[in-house]
């Protein structure tokens, strides 16, 4: 920059103001100092505990666990997106029997631990094997892979057809009506004028369920599958080395993150037009 | 084969008594940790909404490590960390003194920062939602910064906050789940012993998720109770 331009930013700036050192600016400083010092210390503990040997050992195991939580996830929250439409439409319809059902099935699985969930159909339908073999089902909740899959994707079809209906229902009554009043069917309101509208308010939601999925799916450590966390429990008991918890921690921390970020990228994205 | 009213009877016979003495567990380790996360989660709060950068930046460290990290993983990493750390200061002093992390605890602990890091966030809603003119308020007739936030601005803030904080409740009952995977003898835990004994997995563990769904309604008979009282107080 040339001096002149330096000078004009310069008289364009408003003065510095001296912002001393109040009590809060001191406490703040040291709290921050103190989190560097515990990332500059867990840094050093990795380099000092830094074992090639595990890390070859464990690294392919920690990216097969990575896969497996990651496919995990997208599954069940796919076929839990399908099993919510159903369930939001029950939760909103006019129908006693319709509606109880549907807000029965949202309050048992969003009023229950994930984990207890999981436990009951892969240990509990245990209990059922004879049944379960007549009707060919048997070799289905035998695998622990599938019981997780369908305990989850009910978990989450219960959150996120709460979701889709608080969407929904934000969507002003006039749009409704205004859509009606111009001929259009109700699917094609629902489709052209109601779900545009709602998905902007659900998005942030949806963002929120995805990581919580990744955040509980975790627990399906306990029943045998060898997720991310999985593989990082086995790791653990075989070597009772601290660093492979921490490694776990990164991997989970990087993921959220990216998702955090990546929901407020897309939301910024389509609420441009709501900006003035 | 043992009947299921004799399985689920009280007494030595049956598995009811061990299973609401993990109710109890499962409740004192919820009603402990709530205090200490809403505690922190305040303070947490208080540096977030700070003018200053530095408060700010380390305020939102916290919540973004520990809104993170999964939960079970929380709880592992403090659980073993915890046992780690303290056998390593031990055998400075005495080698062969071998010594166990009590898990209430660490799971207070392990939840108490997940819960923590949630309510700084609502708090931190509730603190935007009060007025700038509420504490200029405080400070004109002659009240000092810690006599504004807590004779006006706290009582409208939890007004605000309770919402968000009942949610954190239910949320908090279910996470403590989680501590039966460190040994705590909660509804979980010991409805899987049950079940492992006496080979009826389907009926304790559904016993025990009826537990949970029985504290869930309890729970919000409770919070209409608390909500109520708030409302009756607050004027008009």
């Amino acid at each position: 920059m040339s001096t002149a331009a330096r000078e004009a930013v310069d008289l364009d700036l408003p003065p510095r103001v001296n912002r001393g050192w109040p009590r809060e600016r001191i406490v703040g400083t040291i709290l921050v100092a103190l989190w560097a010092v515990a990332g500059l210390c867990l840094v050093a503990y990795l380099v000092a505990a830094w074992n090639p040997e595990l890390f070859w050992r464990w690294a392919p195991a920690y990216l097969a666990g990575l896969w497996t939580t990651l496919s995990l996830c997208a599954i069940s929250l796919v076929l839990g997106a399908v099993l919510s439409v159903p369930v939001a439409y029950g939760r909103m319809s006019g129908n006693r029997l319709l509606s109880s059902l549907a807000y029965g099935f949202v309050y048992f699985f969003r009023g229950t631990p994930l984990i207890a969930q999981t436990f009951l159909i892969y240990y509990g339908l245990g209990s059922f094997r004879p049944q379960l073999e007549m009707v060919g089902l048997w070799s289905f909740f035998r695998e622990a892979w599938y019981c997780a899959i369908l305990a989850f994707t009910l978990n989450t079809a219960a959150y996120q057809a709460e979701i889709l209906r608080g969407a929904i229902q934000a969507v002003p009554r006039g749009q409704w009506e205004g859509a009606a009043s111009l001929g259009l069917h109700k699917l094609q309101t629902l489709w052209k004028v109601v779900l545009p509208q709602a998905l902007i308010v659900a998005l942030r939601p949806y963002g929120n369920e995805v990581v919580l999925m990744i955040k509980s799916s975790a627990v399906v450590a306990l029943i045998t599958v060898l997720d991310l966390m999985g593989q990082t429990r086995l790791a653990f008991s075989r070597s009772f080395d601290y660093q492979t918890y921490i490694w776990a921690g990164v991997i989970y921390l990087a993921m959220v993150e990216v998702l955090r970020h990546g929901t407020e990228w897309i939301e910024r994205r389509i609420t441009r037009h709501l900006k003035r | 084969m043992q009947s299921t009213w004799t399985l689920l009877s009280w007494g030595p016979e049956g598995w009811l008594d061990d299973i609401a003495y993990g109710a109890f567990i499962t409740v004192s380790l919820a009603l402990a940790t709530l205090p200490l996360g809403l505690l922190v989660g305040f303070f947490v709060a208080l540096a977030k909404q700070s003018s200053e950068p530095t408060l700010r930046l380390a305020g939102n460290i916290y919540t973004t490590i520990f809104r993170g990290l999964p939960e079970l993983l929380t709880l592992f990493l403090v659980y073993f960390g915890a046992q780690i750390g303290f056998q390593s200061l031990i055998k400075l002093f005495r080698p062969d003194a071998a010594m166990d992390v009590n898990s209430f605890i660490a799971g207070m602990v392990a939840l108490g920062v997940v819960l923590s890091s949630y309510a700084s966030e609502v708090f931190l809603s509730a603190f935007r939602a009060i007025p700038h003119g509420q504490y200029e308020g405080g400070y004109s007739i002659g009240l000092s910064k810690g006599q504004t936030m807590r004779l006006v601005v706290l009582p409208q803030l939890i007004r605000i906050a309770l919402p968000g904080l009942a949610n954190l409740w239910l949320v908090l009952l279910l996470n403590t789940a989680l501590v039966s995977a460190i040994g705590l003898s909660d509804i979980l835990r010991q409805a899987g012993i049950a079940a492992r004994v006496t080979r009826e997995p389907f009926l304790f563990f559904g016993v025990a998720v009826l537990f949970y769904l029985a504290l869930a309604v309890l729970s919000s008979y409770g919070i209409r109770a608390i909500e109520r009282a708030v409302d009756e107080r607050s004027p008009r």
